[in-house]
């Protein structure tokens, strides 16, 4: 009953004129970034971050949120139209989309995209209401020993399972961890790495890390791919689906929906994974796999609708455990720290009207996203035609602009343009921000709940095996950390010997 | 709508960067083996304590010896390249943005952000993104004026500004 009452009051929150507008705000951009190739959703929150300090909490919880989910349906619109992923998630989507764009069917395409983003999207938001406060409700009893045991898998899963080299996402991850140290020791009062600069006393801010890896990062490195010319499309006709197109695509919504709702919730999990399984799984169960990558519309509406199940589900590992399952939740889980609120399971109790704001604005997003996608692809055809060579110094000076307006700093800023500098060569040499981002959010949480967890276990490490919970990630962790350490030099010595 | 001979995901494939190749892995690693001696040296001299009393140094000593191990299996499995993008003449266009971005952060607290923003959006439509003068000039002047009127007017942000 009591439950019901907080979902009732979420949606008083949600409803308020103020987060209505935030929300439709966060969708709008969410779309347009993720219809414009180059920013992705994580580089526009962390853009914006700044932003969210005037306001409150959940109303800029709300808009980060919509951002995000938001991107995973304008990301279609390129696939499907120019063979150009607008986002990760959406990559898949280019095999059968642009090949129904071809055959002149891209409307069909876009809508069926529309129409299944739009069912998991919401099937997960249902999953969210019920299984979130479930989880935040056994996560009660952590203590120290399980939240290192947590974060220590988190960390490394999103490193494992991430795209790209596993090793170098670990060094990522490890040098996020080494950042975090920078600053005041919380324990011994000992300054660590500072330089004997006034500046970084405090630690180094998350928030010019964040834009700079990811948003300055970003930008850096599109000024150099921007020679690789982008045709714009011409109209785009007959975006309705018909109802043969639903009804052959509705097996693969569902199972798309289902599919991406666990994923979602993986550490390391989370839209682009889930979008690359849901192919997989249909083109494995179709009758006739040849179809895929020629047109077939199962191979859109499965990734499309698992991407946005999975956007949505992996806001219940931050909203119950306080562990960002992937790269933009960490930024979520910043942004929370911003406003003076950790993300852990206390947030269902101490701060129901934002924990029910923010899930039940997902419905209202949703809605909406619905609403503005299908009539407005023509609109959103248009804006790919503005060149990114007037977007790019727009974005680089709100950057900018933005990291100063925080602490009125002009350090901030040269941090900002350090890190982006460091974002741009880690995208060079291969290695993801993503994993240093997320391991720098986590370091202090990591460090306090290890260094706790000495004290209560006095010094021997066998502590962590007599709890059952912490007993068990460490076990996960050690099989995941070990078997792609020893599996590496075997691949190698196999594609030597080939 | 373009159409190619070749499926979708192959021509797509052609579109990206050569891998940055066993050198830059190497440099890279050797970079991140440095960060790895630096961190663990500075944390030794932090102090290290003992696993019942831990310093202030042991948590940074056990990271930095972990970027120190990553970094050398690095060294060894990405020694035939294959991660990352080969730097390219292009690179250039993103070292010549950092340099004007340099300049923004000099020039920000000594004459405000108008001229240096007005500058590198100049700088960034023209000569990085090949705009013609009239439309660098004419877009760079309409950015300035609505970021000035959305930090400053709307906003009221403290933003160091000259008009």
């Amino acid at each position: 009953m009591e439950s019901l009452q907080n979902v009732a009051a979420g949606f008083a929150v949600v409803l308020e004129p103020t987060n209505l507008l935030y929300c439709l705000v966060g969708v709008v951009i969410g779309m347009l970034i993720g219809v414009l190739p180059g920013l992705g959703p994580a580089a526009t929150i962390a853009i914006l971050l700044p932003l969210t300090y005037g306001v409150e909490p959940v109303t800029a919880i709300i808009m980060l949120a919509g951002i995000f989910y938001g991107a995973q349906y304008g990301g279609t619109i390129t696939s499907v139209l120019l063979r150009l992923p607008g986002e990760a998630s959406s990559v898949v989507t280019v095999l059968d989309g642009h090949a129904l764009a071809r055959q002149g069917r891209a409307g069909t395409a876009l809508g069926v995209a529309a129409v299944g983003s739009f069912v998991g999207g919401t099937v997960a938001i249902i999953g969210l209401t019920f299984l979130a406060p479930l989880v935040a409700g056994f996560a009660l009893d952590f203590g120290p020993p399980e939240y290192a045991a947590l974060a220590l898998l988190g960390i490394l899963l999103v490193s494992t399972i991430a795209s790209g080299a596993k090793v170098k996402a670990l060094i990522a991850a490890a040098i996020g961890l080494l950042l975090a140290t920078v600053g005041r020791d919380a324990f011994t009062g000992a300054e660590r790495f500072t330089f004997d600069s006034l500046s970084l006393a405090d630690g180094i801010d998350f928030v010019p890390v964040a834009m700079g890896l990811f948003g300055l990062g970003e930008i850096l490195y599109n000024l150099e791919d921007r020679h690789r010319a982008v045709q714009a499309p011409g109209k785009v006709a007959n975006v309705w689906p018909s109802r043969k197109d639903l009804r052959e695509s509705s097996g693969a919504v569902t199972r798309g929906s289902v599919l991406g709702f666990f994923l979602g919730i993986l550490p390391g999990g989370g839209a682009t994974i889930a979008s690359m399984a849901a192919y997989a799984a249909e083109k494995k169960r179709a009758k006739d796999p040849s179809r895929f990558g020629k047109g077939a519309i199962e191979g859109v509406a499965g990734p499309e609708t698992a991407n946005n199940a999975a956007a949505t589900s992996s806001f219940i590992p931050l909203l119950t455990l306080g562990i960002p399952a992937n790269a933009t939740m960490a930024l979520m889980f910043g942004a929370l720290l911003i406003q003076g609120i950790t993300p852990g399971p206390q947030l269902v109790t101490e701060h129901p009207e934002l924990f029910w704001g923010v899930v039940n604005s997902m419905y209202i997003g949703n809605v909406l996203l619905l609403i503005m996608s299908i009539p407005l692809v023509g609109v959103f055809v248009r804006i790919l035609r503005v060149r990114s060579a007037i977007l790019a110094p727009v974005t680089a000076l709100i950057t900018m602009i933005g990291a100063y307006t925080i602490n009125s700093s002009v350090f901030d800023v040269l941090l900002v343009v350090v890190f982006g500098a460091i974002g741009y060569l880690m995208k060079k040499f291969g290695f993801e921000p993503g994993p240093l981002v997320l391991a720098f959010v986590l370091g202090s949480l990591l460090e306090s709940s290890l260094r706790r967890s000495l004290l209560m276990f006095d010094g021997s490490a066998v502590g962590f095996f007599t709890r059952p919970i912490s007993a068990t990630l460490l076990v996960v962790f050690v099989v995941v950390a070990v078997l792609p350490l020893l599996r590496a030099p075997v691949k190698n010595r196999e594609e030597e010997s080939v | 709508m373009e159409t190619t001979a070749a499926g979708p995901v192959e021509a797509w494939a052609d579109d990206t960067a050569p891998p940055a190749g066993p050198v830059a892995n190497l440099a890279a690693c050797l970079v991140t083996a440095a960060v790895g001696v630096a961190g663990a040296v500075g944390a030794m001299a932090l102090g290290l304590g003992t696993l019942t009393r831990p310093g202030a140094g042991l948590w940074p000593l056990a990271i930095s010896v972990a970027v120190v191990v990553l970094s050398l299996a690095q060294v060894l499995i990405g020694r035939r390249g294959g991660d990352g993008e080969k730097f390219s003449r292009y690179s250039l266009l993103s070292l010549a943005g950092l340099v004007t971005l340099l300049g923004l952060v000099a020039l920000l607290p000594v004459i405000g952000f108008e001229i240096p923003a007005l500058l590198l959006s100049l700088v960034w439509m023209k000569f990085l993104g090949g705009e013609s003068w009239r439309s660098a000039a004419g877009y760079s002047v309409l950015v300035v004026g609505v970021l000035y009127g959305v930090f400053v007017g709307a906003l009221g942000t403290n933003v160091p500004h000259l008009f």
